[in-house]
């Protein structure tokens, strides 16, 4: 797991963001990703794979190992490694295959 | 290896897809030793680039020969499907609830009745049973329709399968029966003699009593060398696959199946949709989303993870084409554009024809002797 | 509007070749996946300038990059944008951005696309809290975070010594460096001369060194056969040194063997690439202003060759000077007095780079792990299973993937595919080069069926700089 240092932003110490992880509150530093928020969370994992059910938590941080999938505001399957951390943002770890919401409020087709 | 290539076989395909690889392993199981030769690693397939559908619907319109042959693939399936997880261990996914093909209009509904009424009428006898349904009966078939789909034509014959588990279970299950497999084989000359065919690979030669050519666009260059011809042209379609889903779509559909995996297939069928697949590769791609996300809407949310473009082998009328030579009894060629629906009419059925000799009569409209007759008439 | 020159990678050779295309008077797009410029080494420099614990190279030499890069006025700077097809016969970039597709089109196109990561397959690799050094490096520079508990670095090269020393500066406590490699190493890389050319960055990397020392580094020298082990996340690194077996206990492994060129692009346009046997890895073909072999197509940085941003930078110059010139603004013997800087930068920064290719040569290992190693970490494919396939008689890396799916996840390949040609070869007896690589198809990255069939022009964001 991971831990903020807050010496690291010494010019934006109070520029914080709130997000969620799993459900609990977190903040981390602005310009963080959402996979930076989960590491920090000390979540055990961020998602589990669709083949073998297995624990992951993102490898290479720069958005080729797709091991950082996770759902991010309700839309699965995001790479979270790529996605900057916005307030009030929701992270849920993505847990196997992902849900094809055909029965759900599908959203506006293009 | 070099030892076991200049022996003397039985039999050799040309030609490790999954034409090749059907036939290869039903002459094997017919007890003759058969030896398959297939490209490199790059070669042109064809296979791995099939939607993987197993479809009778809409296949043979005035050609009643092509779809007793398609209807009797998809009857023999199930069998092949079960020798092959039973002789490798590998399932090949095949699954046929019946399949759907989606209409737009009322225009489109009531030309879609027409052509399967005209295909029930051409099957005579062998009977072809269909049903259009319309959108407020489909909705208990399959989720989340989109507003626009007006109906769907549906047989109960129709099913799907993965041609990649289908190709290397057809692989796996020759070499377990004793055939030899032989990638990077490429053929550099056959010198051809009534009932004795040897085919140059470069380095060694092989030497069989039969000779089978199943390497789809490759046949055009080789039929001549037996005394046979194989006017064929590619055409380019197009695929997008999406990432895992957990099952959603119990039934497969001419634009759109899910794969055992949980992958959702898009993609073109020329002779249904008419897109030119020779345009701009993002044009078709985009057009390939659109029509998916207009059937079902709420496919924008997932994520293609990966897209195929492969060359269909297409005969001028777009049927399949088996030849026997007459100038070198021995030579046969196969070539068609539906590697998977075939799979079982051509391990089952074609694979003994041709370890018995001859190609049945009913499989005569398929020579390629109709092109030289148009051109004449 | 057509542009001159599209650049896709807002990294030291894509902010670099901006710059000098745009002084040239070209016309300049740069597209970049990440919301700000510097590319992976240079990653958040911006936002980062605080953190002492990055101080040096990073802080100001990548400072000053992307602060000249966004100074530069006439550069169409789109940050996260993907590109995901390239038609370089037509010109056109297809993107995807905001949640729709558009086209882009540019006479000339150069790919900064950078480097990744060697991936490091060993057997527990997949286990939460095993990730590549790089992304522990990654951690720092985003969000100033480092790993808790017991942290160890396993593998070799110049990152493991640099991210060693800032985890260190950043208080991290329990840090231990397990060190591949062999000693006879050294000798060879001392035959590779350039040590003076170099030694302004042999004396960056010497200083690193000793720093590491003072701060109370633990490093253990000629480990191999590594493993992870643990019930759901890593508990235990075990590795061999001589004939010996040890164990430590481990809370984040974080391992690197080097970076490599990411070619997913490159070789998804078919281009030429050779195979680099001493850093065991693929390189497009290149001249030495970057062209590759199609006419309209650069690369430049490290995309095209492992050289560091230095390097980087001045191939990205050099591209730019050539771009001008194919574009009519200037002949041959301009483009070489334009050049004369830059060309002497690289060669002053590849100087090192025979030297540090011997020194960190990858073990064979990395390209045959042990049977129960998971190779494709996407669909779950051991290296077992491979082996297997191949002598099913899949000979290459694409029948693999049709057999197996391996290959076939969201990442394309991108962390299996060398790997998997490896263990072909293997197996079946053969090369690199008649193995062949995966052949990747657009997208380039995945993207939503949603956003593909949403084309709007107008979508991309555009901040001209």
């Amino acid at each position: 797991m991971f831990r903020r240092r807050p010496e690291a932003r010494p010019a934006t110490q109070d520029r914080l963001v709130e997000v969620f992880v799993a459900g609990r509150p977190l903040r981390v530093p602005e310009g963080a990703s959402a996979a930076a928020a989960v590491l920090l969370s000390g979540a055990p994992a961020i998602r589990t794979t669709p083949v073998g059910g297995a624990p992951r938590l993102p490898y290479c941080m720069i958005g080729i190992c797709f091991d950082c999938l996770a759902e991010i505001d309700g839309v699965a399957n995001r790479q979270s490694c790529l996605v900057p951390v916005a307030p009030g943002m929701r992270i849920e770890p993505q847990i196997g295959a992902r849900v094809a919401r055909a029965d759900d409020t599908a959203p506006e087709a293009a | 290896m070099n030892a076991i290539g200049h022996a003397t076989r039985d039999a050799i395909v040309i030609g490790g897809g999954l034409v090749g690889a059907a036939i290869a392993y039903g002459l094997q199981r017919q007890g003759l030793s058969t030896v398959m030769l297939d490209e490199g690693d790059v070669a042109h397939r064809a296979s791995r680039g099939n939607f993987g559908l197993v479809w009778v619907q809409s296949k043979g319109l005035g050609a009643p020969h092509y779809q007793h042959w398609t209807h009797a693939s998809a009857r023999a399936w199930p069998e092949l499907a079960a020798d092959l997880l039973e002789a490798t261990g590998i399932g090949v996914g095949l699954h046929q609830p019946g399949g759907l093909h989606f209409c737009f209009s009322d225009d489109e509904m009531a030309q879609r009745d027409a052509l399967m009424g005209q295909l029930r009428r051409e099957a005579g006898n062998a009977g072809y049973e269909y049903r259009m349904i319309t959108a407020a009966e489909l909705h208990d078939m399959v989720p989340g329709l989109g507003p626009q789909v007006v109906g769907a034509s549906w047989t109960p014959y129709d099913g799907h399968a993965s041609p990649l588990h289908l190709l290397r279970a057809l692989h796996a299950a020759f070499q377990g029966a004793g055939g030899l497999y032989r990638p990077n084989a490429l053929v550099t000359a056959i010198k051809a003699l009534p009932g004795d065919f040897a085919v140059d690979l470069g380095a060694d030669t092989v030497r069989a009593p039969r000779l089978v050519l199943a390497s789809g666009l490759g046949n055009a260059d080789l039929a001549p060398l037996v005394g046979l011809s194989a006017p064929l042209r590619p055409e380019r379609g197009q695929i997008l696959v999406t990432e895992r889903a957990r099952q959603v779509l119990a039934l497969p559909t001419h634009v759109v199946r899910q794969t055992e995996e949980g992958s959702l297939l898009l993609g073109d069928s020329k002779e249904d949709l008419g897109f030119d697949t020779l345009t701009q590769t993002p044009a078709i791609m985009r057009a390939i989303a659109r029509r998916a996300v207009q059937t079902f809407p709420w496919i924008a949310e997932l994520n293609i993870v990966r897209a195929w473009a492969a060359l269909r082998v297409m005969s001028p009328d777009g049927k399949p084409i088996y030849d026997a030579s007459e100038r070198f009894p021995g030579a046969y060629i196969a070539n068609c554009h539906s590697g998977v629906t075939l799979a079982g009419a051509h391990a089952s059925l074609l694979a003994p024809m041709i370890a018995a000799g001859a190609l049945a009569p009913d499989l005569s409209p398929f020579s390629a002797r109709r092109f030289h007759v148009q051109k004449t008439a | 509007m057509i542009y001159d020159l599209a650049i896709v990678g807002a990294g030291p050779a894509g902010m670099a070749a901006g710059i000098e295309a745009a002084a040239l008077g070209l016309s300049v797009t740069v597209l970049d996946e990440q919301p700000a410029p510097g590319g992976q080494v240079f990653r958040a420099v911006e936002a980062a300038s605080g953190d002492a614990a990055l101080a040096g190279e990073f802080r100001d030499a990548g400072g000053a990059l992307a602060a000249a890069f966004r100074a530069v006025r006439g550069i169409a700077y789109r940050p996260q944008t993907t590109l995901w097809h390239l038609d370089p016969e037509a010109g056109l970039l297809s993107v995807v951005s905001g949640g729709a597709t558009a086209e882009i089109q540019a006479r000339r196109i150069l790919l900064a696309t950078g480097a990744q990561e060697r991936p490091v397959p060993i057997a527990g690799w997949t286990l939460p809290g095993v990730m590549s050094a790089g992304a522990a490096q990654i951690l720092l520079k985003t969000a100033g975070a480092v790993p808790d508990g017991s942290v160890v670095i396993a593998g070799q090269g110049p990152l493991c010594w640099l991210l060693a020393v800032q985890l260190l500066r950043a208080g991290v406590e329990r840090l231990t460096l397990l060190e591949t490699g062999s000693g006879g190493a050294f000798r060879d890389a001392l035959r590779a001369g350039g040590l003076w050319t170099g030694r302004k960055l042999l004396a960056k990397g010497l200083a690193l060194m000793r720093e590491t020392r003072a701060r109370g580094l633990r490093v253990v020298r000629n480990v191999r056969d590594l493993r992870a082990e643990g019930d759901g996340r890593i508990r235990t690194v075990r590795w061999r040194q001589g004939s010996r077996d040890h164990a430590l206990a481990c809370d984040t492994l974080l391992l690197h063997e080097g970076v490599i060129p990411s070619t997913h692009i490159t070789r998804a346009l078919g281009l030429d690439h050779d195979w680099d046997a001493r850093q065991l890895c693929w390189r497009p073909r290149l001249d030495r202003w970057g062209a590759t072999s199609h006419a309209n197509v650069a690369v430049a940085g490290d995309g095209g060759g492992i050289g560091g941003w230095e390097a980087a930078a001045a191939g990205g110059r050099l591209a730019a000077i050539d771009a001008a010139h194919r574009l009519g603004r200037f002949d041959a013997a301009v483009r070489e007095t334009r050049a004369a800087d830059a060309s002497k930068a690289r060669h002053a920064a590849l100087a090192l780079r025979p030297f540090l290719d011997r020194l960190y040569r990858p073990g064979p290992g990395v390209l045959a792990p042990t049977d129960d190693t998971i190779v494709c970490r996407c669909e779950e494919i051991t290296a077992g299973q491979i082996r297997d396939a191949a002598r099913l008689g899949a000979a290459g890396p694409n029948q693999v993937k049709a057999y197996l799916r391996a290959g076939m996840g969201p990442c394309q390949g991108r962390m299996c595919g060398t790997v998997v040609a490896g263990l072909i070869a293997e197996t079946r007896g053969t090369s690199m080069e008649s193995v062949g690589a995966l052949r990747p198809r657009a997208p380039f990255k995945p993207m939503t069926v949603g956003e593909l069939a949403n084309q709007r022009p107008d979508a991309i964001p555009e901040l001209t700089a």
